[in-house]
């Protein structure tokens, strides 16, 4: 699986850090969303996927 | 053969809600009407948005403005007095996203599960308080459902804690200006509005005196309006929205969030038969109180086609979170308060750019309160009949105004 985000829409929410703290994390200063590993394994799909649902920003793209 | 309409549709919005559930026409709506002119009290018409899916889409539709100084923005509720008195809450990218990202930091989910030990000594500190009385009763939302959000705040924000019964007392009135039952709300909630401003004017103004404006939310925001990135204005504005925001929104959570277990004795003896379930109970919790019921309100600045219908540039719009949550289509049996339900994905927080910026404080301190209760107090229940509890049926967030409890 391939994780992009796109950070210009990203709102800081930080909702993804917490589904999956693996995958995401949110930047100390502004919050902004941080890809930690953009190739996940496919085990992690369910959370992912609950994370890329989730986001209020739509920011996250899974493929 | 379709239900025929009922005569509420034709009455003012809000519609009158029930303790723990939303008035029964937004189902009706849900099912015949989806999206639907209404007309506001003021004879105001705005279009009421009620499945999961189309609040969602408007709630993320940049044609769909949160900015209350255009025209057609609903005139419901707690508004300020005019367009330099919008908080952040009320404004549009990229003028909106400056606080957003001002703001972040304070609330990274971090940083907020990172104070969860100090919460908890609070809410054990708090708690053991409560069971000092002697008649092992007390009024929860005084407390506990008050305290614990308002201490938080005082320490995220900077507000001298002891100052807490002046802003909970003054919040109370904000949100109660549209109580038809009450002649003098509207008063009241003006001139509540005008006492909290003068007094955050006086916090803001004591930090500008010292040399460091300090790490807390004041102190940021005076450090923003020092260097010009923020006016003063903006800055008593954001101070103000984060403290009705912060507390009264947490408090109604934990006062009828208790009631509701309490009301629900099968799955509140799931929750201390399995406390690690206690993170998604809070999510159906926020999920079906939805207590921030009528806060989201938008206005169309193009045409918006939605389902069947368009709602014109110009018209307002109140995308009801409620109802959405209610929406048996995402949610089956959406009804049923069922602490075993998945639901990260409601909209009790909103959705889009403006979903709630202190979500993962809620989620920590809700998570402590619920489960330190129902751990130290294992006989705890109503000490009054629950027809005696004072809902606040009126208020833009719905909450209780006292809690009898005894254990």
């Amino acid at each position: 699986m391939r994780v992009t985000v796109d950070r210009d829409r990203c709102v800081a929410s930080g909702q993804c850090a917490v589904i999956a703290p693996a995958v995401f994390d949110q930047g100390e200063e502004d919050g902004l969303v941080v890809v930690l590993d953009h190739a996940p394994s496919p085990e992690q799909k369910p959370e992912l996927e609950e994370a890329a649902f989730v986001c209020p920003a739509r920011a996250i793209a899974l493929e | 053969m379709k239900d025929p309409a009922p005569a509420q549709l034709a009455e003012p919005f809000p519609w009158p809600r029930y303790p723990f559930d939303p008035p029964e026409l937004y189902a009706w709506l849900r099912r015949e009407r989806p999206v639907t002119r209404v007309h506001l009290r003021n004879g105001q018409p705005v279009w009421l948005v009620t499945r999961y899916d189309d609040v969602r889409a408007i709630l993320a539709d940049p044609r769909a403005s949160a900015d209350l100084s255009k025209e057609g923005f609903p005139q419901f509720g707690f508004r300020p007095a005019g367009a330099h008195e919008r908080p952040f809450l009320r404004m549009d990218p990229p003028e909106h996203t400056v606080f957003r990202r001002l703001l972040a930091k304070s609330f990274l989910a971090k940083r907020m599960q990172a104070m969860r030990p100090r919460i908890q000594q609070l809410a054990d500190d708090t708690i053991d308080a409560m069971l000092a009385a002697p008649d092992r009763t007390a009024d929860l939302v005084t407390s506990l459902a008050l305290p614990v959000p308002s201490t938080v705040l005082s320490w995220i924000l900077g507000v001298p804690a002891e100052d807490r019964d002046f802003f909970n007392e003054e919040t109370q009135h904000l949100l109660n200006r549209e109580n038809t039952g009450d002649p003098g709300a509207q008063e009241r909630a003006l001139r509540a509005g005008k006492s909290l401003r003068v007094y955050l004017t006086g916090l803001l103004e004591a930090r500008e005196s010292r040399a460091e404006a300090g790490e807390d939310i004041l102190g940021m925001l005076v450090t923003a309006s020092r260097d010009g990135s923020i006016t003063r204005q903006d800055a008593v504005n954001t101070a103000m929205v984060l403290i009705v925001a912060g507390h009264d929104t947490t408090a109604n959570m934990v006062a009828v969030g208790t009631l509701l277990l309490l009301h629900h004795p099968d799955q509140m003896a799931v929750l201390r038969a399995e406390p690690e379930l206690m993170p998604q109970a809070v999510e159906e919790m926020l999920r079906f109180l939805t207590v921030v019921h009528l806060v989201v309100l938008r206005v169309a600045t193009e045409d918006i086609e939605i389902g069947s219908m368009v709602i014109p540039a110009g018209e307002g719009i109140v995308p009801l979170n409620f109802s959405a949550n209610r929406d048996d289509a995402h949610y089956p049996d959406a009804d049923c308060f069922d602490v075993r339900r998945s639901c990260r994905d409601h909209v009790a927080f909103g959705y889009g750019v403006h979903q709630c910026l202190g979500q993962p404080l809620a989620r920590v301190e809700l998570e402590v309160v619920f489960g330190t209760l129902l751990r130290r107090l294992p006989e705890l229940r109503l000490a009054v009949p629950f027809e005696d509890i004072p809902f606040k049926l009126f208020s833009q967030i719905n909450g209780v105004s006292a809690l009898p409890v005894t254990w």
